[in-house]
């Protein structure tokens, strides 16, 4: 039995179906994350998994216990909240002790668990501080430290690294990944950046428009999306106008109008003329001098029209015969950036036959 | 830099026109004369005969009653009223217990007049005035208190119950702390609002009860002697406590650090 289970969870505001028949498993230990553009009902749904909003209709069940009728502050659900909302007249050590009062503990029990709690987030020093002292990225361990503390059986944390800059959201991310491990607490972690969900996750769940698209682990969520939304939403990818004229076992052969024809990996219940998209990530499209990469059976020759410098990769938007971009990373493995290619240059574009998928309209 | 002097004198002018009067009051209190006409010289005289003017003090002793216990109800009632403002976002209560603060004083005394001699079949005095006094205090320590509320996040007080605090204990714990400079500004306000009304108070008193602004008032149609300065003076000294307690309660109250 999953810990967390939604039922065919469905909450409207007026005429807006913020959160539309959501049914999801999350096990014990696990670090799930919901992940979708904004406004896609992520916030919603994890206010009712808290007990602030109820559904319209649905059931949200812990342990196999109803929360319906639970109330938020009875509920063993700790909630990380993106602004943090800690208690501003409080310090470090009467904010990370507050759930541990309000569940009536002993001095002592709260004291060992708040010391506890402390080191756990390294802020030791810093238990008689104010908020108002501290960074961002210290308030927000208080607030991780706050939410852990009295061990609740289910951590939801609202996009709780929105608020930090680059460098700290990585380091960030992986005490997160760190303290869920040590502490062995489920996480329901929701944001709308794919890059951390991939990096955190056990397993993602991809929202649009209140619906759940697809449920996966991260490499299966990056390298077999669903449909094409999760494609383009997870990581970036090329997409091309397709037409099945061959579906042969084994492989799918795809025509691609201005291009010609292309081999794709194979997918099931398909007959020649379904019209769809082919795509492809930009990492496995390989790019070379003019003339070479011709013992790939897809390779096509386009002019250089973009080039990014981003470190470690370089990308460039090649600019296909039928007019289409199609983007190629190329790592920067030597010292500065390899410049292989400027704009304006001729080169070839090409993949393996088993690379890229195919969605059917 | 051209306007400069002229700015200066237009200043300075307005800010004669303010506090002259008022210096002149202070000044003659001490003054050795029974006429408020030329400097004799210095003395305590007039403080020495206000305290053994029976009248006045019973009028002081009103007055200070009346504002103690008509700030402290209306500070419970404004606190509430701040809260349920700011968390229900209900512009019809919003309304209700702002429109005193707006209201031309003599509307509301007249209203209020009426409201207790025809409907409550009130006789009015002390009670009277400190039910007027409640329902023009209200609204300044609401707004206070809202203001209060309306600069803190509001997330803190879901956190607190996701954390497990009942309502009672988020009151308790984090609003109340939290809007604590405000209502204590609140009440200042209250409190001198009420120790200085005069219109209000004029209506809703009836006879045979003094307040010390109505019976300043009587004093002066016969003469203004300087006792009436002596007493001024130090109801400004109080009036003047009373709002810089207020002002440094309310510049907390609006600041979002505690
Ligand atoms: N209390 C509310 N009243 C009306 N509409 C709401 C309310 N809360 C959220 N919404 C709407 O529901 C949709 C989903 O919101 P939300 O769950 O906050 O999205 P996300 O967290 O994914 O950005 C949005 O269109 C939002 O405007
Ligand atoms: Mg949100």
């Amino acid at each position: 039995m999953a810990q967390l289970e939604i039922r065919n969870v469905t909450r409207c505001f007026g005429d807006l179906i913020a959160v539309d028949n959501v049914s999801l498993n999350v096990e014990a230990g696990e670090f799930f994350t919901l992940l979708g553009p904004s406004g896609c009902g992520k916030t919603t749904l994890l206010r009712m998994i808290a007990g602030f909003d109820l559904p319209d209709s649905g059931q949200i069940l812990l342990d196999g216990k109803d929360l319906a009728n639970i109330p938020a502050e009875k509920r063993p659900i700790h909630t990380v909240f993106q602004s943090y909302a800690l208690f501003p007249h409080m310090t470090v050590a009467e904010n990370i002790s507050f759930p541990l009062r309000m569940a009536r503990r002993s001095k002592a029990e709260i004291n060992k668990m708040l010391h506890v709690a402390l080191e756990q987030v390294h802020l030791t020093d810093k238990a008689s501080a104010y908020p108002h002292e501290l960074s961002g990225g210290q308030n927000q361990r208080v607030a991780l430290a706050r939410g852990l503390v009295n061990r609740p059986l289910l951590l939801l944390l609202d996009e709780p690294l929105g608020a930090l800059d680059a460098k700290l959201r990585q380091e960030m991310q992986i005490d997160l990944i760190n303290l869920q491990r040590e502490v062995g607490i489920t996480f329901v972690f929701v944001t709308h950046a794919q890059v951390e969900a991939l990096a955190l996750s056990h397993r993602i769940a991809v929202m649009d428009q209140g619906k759940i698209v697809q449920v996966d682990e991260p490499a299966k969520l990056y390298s077999f999306p669903k449909t094409r939304f999760v494609a383009d939403f997870i990581g970036h990818i090329n997409q091309f106008e397709a037409q099945v004229v061959k579906p042969s076992h084994g492989h799918l052969c795809l025509a691609i109008s201005g291009l010609g024809e292309i081999i794709a990996p194979p997918l099931e219940g398909v007959v020649a003329g379904d019209k769809g998209v082919f795509a492809i990530r930009p990492e496995q499209v390989r790019i070379s001098a003019h003339s070479e990469l011709t013992e790939l059976k897809n390779h096509f020759s386009g002019v250089v029209h973009d080039l990014l410098y981003r470190g470690e990769v370089s990308l460039y938007k090649v600019k296909l015969a039928n007019g289409a971009m199609n983007e190629a990373l190329l790592p920067n493995s030597a010292p500065g950036r390899a410049e292989l290619f400027e704009v304006g240059d001729t080169v070839n574009l090409g993949w393996r036959h088993d690379a890229g998928i195919f969605f059917h309209d | 830099m051209h306007r400069g002097p002229r700015l200066w004198a237009a200043a300075l002018a307005v800010y004669a026109f303010l506090y002259v009067p008022i210096a002149i009051i202070i000044a003659y209190s001490f003054n050795d004369s029974r006429l408020n006409a030329e400097w004799v010289g210095f003395t305590w005289h007039w403080y020495k005969v206000l305290l053994h003017d029976h009248d006045m003090l019973v009028a002081a002793g009103n007055s200070l009653f009346i504002a103690l216990v008509s700030s402290l109800v209306a500070t419970v009632l404004g606190t509430m009223a701040g809260i349920a403002i700011q968390r229900y976002n209900f512009t019809l209560l919003n309304f209700m217990v702002l429109m005193p603060v707006a209201m031309p004083e003599i509307l509301l005394g007249v209203s209020l007049l009426l409201f207790f001699i025809q409907v409550l079949n009130l006789t009015l005095g002390m009670l009277s005035i400190v039910l007027a006094h409640i329902t023009f205090s209200i609204g300044f320590v609401a707004v206070i208190v809202r203001a209060r509320l309306a600069g803190l996040d509001e997330s803190i007080f879901e956190a607190a119950r996701d954390l497990g605090a009942s309502p009672w204990e988020t009151f308790r714990y984090v609003t109340f702390p939290l809007i604590l400079p405000g209502v204590i500004a609140g009440g200042l306000m209250a409190f001198t609002l009420s120790i200085d009304d005069f219109v209000i108070t004029f209506f809703t008193a009836g006879v045979g009860l003094s307040t010390l602004p109505l019976h300043i008032y009587s004093m002066i149609k016969i003469a203004v002697t300087p006792e009436v300065n002596a007493i001024s003076t130090l109801l400004i000294l109080l009036t003047l406590t009373m709002i810089a307690l207020a002002s440094k309660f309310t510049s907390n109250a609006l600041l979002k650090k505690p």
